[in-house]
């Protein structure tokens, strides 16, 4: 990853509650309180299963994205499935999943 | 699936010309749009730099505190339809109202989560780093979810047809190429693979073959034991019955779960001919996969 500021992905994952409330919600908290601009998706899984046309947009671009989510593995795959490129050089994939917010907002909110 | 009239890309504009939104109203306004199904934008005083480019075919609604008067934005690029609505001194329930409203009356479609009808984004992805295009995927499942593509390479091709909690297919893949994101646990759900995981899962493989190799072997074997007699006696109530013990066993493997087995309509699943056809169009494939 390079010291350029990254974009910020955020996804809710509101279809399931695999993820637990208490992590999507601090971290969703502690972006809107930030300065920062972000975008957010309710679900990347749905817009995966639809091939919503935004999931090639959301990574496109020079500058790094970090993706707010879970399982690098996963997400990874959920692009490529809808034949989005998922450039891994400069996307990181940050785990609601494993990761407490904490963690994750000490990467984000630099 | 696939949308025809996508919904609104939401922007929470707070950019030049408009004013910040209370930090607490925004964490409301943000929550509450993504918990309905909508995607949102925060453009903050940094502007649009932090965030991705516009989709064409998605048209965008500009959401601002913006004073009495939200602003005329025509987009330099052609086909995004760009509307905005100042959001001035209203409640966080009025936003939403307001949001919906226009959503409706431009015929978007919404698949809202927790709404009556509204489907669970629950289908296999495969992972192409593991995957070695065995088939075994595409065999088992009964739901026609998997397809190959112009290259014989399998993919998810209908994944409105797979079950909601069902990782049967997961389970039986000797690679532990499948996930399914919203499964409890890894590495279904995605989590990283360890060498114990890929001896499971081959070992799960093998109790499959109990069933006859998978399924479609099985109804197929039984299918061609009893061809002569199966032409003759053609019967819906025989069909199902031999679903049926297929079914059941499958429950005592614990590849199904239960609930999902319970759930099964079972004059929805295909019809044996069906059946042996696709097993038949199965062999084939890999025949000529063999022979290249």
């Amino acid at each position: 990853m390079s010291d350029t500021k990254s974009r910020i992905l955020y996804c809710r994952c509101a279809f399931a509650q695999v993820v637990p409330k208490s992590t999507k919600d601090e971290v969703l908290d502690r972006l809107c309180e930030s300065g920062q601009s972000f975008d957010t998706v309710s679900d990347l899984c749905e817009m995966a299963a639809r091939k919503d046309p935004r999931l090639h947009d959301l990574l496109e671009g020079e500058e790094p994205v970090q993706i707010v989510a879970c399982y690098h593995r996963a997400v990874k795959w959920l692009f490529h499935n809808t034949g989005a490129d998922f450039p891994e050089d400069k996307v990181e994939v940050l785990n609601m999943r494993e990761e407490s917010a904490d963690e994750i907002c000490e990467k984000i909110l630099k | 699936m696939k949308n025809d009239v996508y919904p609104y890309q939401i922007v929470l504009f707070e950019g030049n010309g408009a004013a910040d939104l209370a930090s607490d109203r925004r964490r409301q306004v943000t929550r509450s749009l993504l918990d309905k199904g909508y995607s949102v934008t925060r453009v903050a005083e940094d502007g649009v730099r932090g965030v991705s480019r516009p989709s064409e075919k998605i048209p965008m609604l500009v959401l601002g505190d913006f004073e009495g008067k939200a602003p005329e934005v025509t987009s330099t690029e052609t086909h995004i339809d760009i509307q905005t609505e100042d959001i001035t001194g209203l409640s966080v329930e009025t936003i939403l109202e307001l949001v919906e409203k226009k959503r409706e009356s431009e015929g978007q479609v919404l698949n809202s989560p927790g709404q009556q009808g509204a489907w669970k984004p629950w289908f296999p992805v495969i992972d192409y780093d593991r995957c070695t295009n065995c088939m075994q995927c595409l065999s088992f499942c009964l739901f026609d979810v998997y397809g190959v593509d112009d290259e014989k390479q399998i993919q998810v091709q209908n994944n409105d047809n797979c079950k909601t909690n069902c990782p049967a297919c997961s389970r039986v893949c000797p690679e532990v190429a499948i996930m399914f994101p919203k499964y409890s646990s890894g590495p279904i759900n995605g989590a990283e693979v360890a060498d114990s995981d890929v001896a499971r899962e081959k070992m799960k493989v093998d109790i499959t073959s109990l069933l006859g190799g998978d399924i479609y072997a099985s109804l197929r074997t039984r299918s061609e034991k009893a061809k002569s007699r199966f032409s003759k006696e053609r019967s819906p109530d025989k069909a199902l019955n031999e679903r049926k013990r297929c079914l059941t066993k499958l429950q005592q493997s614990g590849i199904i779960p239960a609930e999902v087995l319970a759930e099964l309509d079972l004059e929805s699943l295909p019809s044996p001919d069906e059946i042996q056809r696709k097993a038949a169009e199965f062999a084939k494939m890999q025949e000529e996969m063999e022979n290249s």
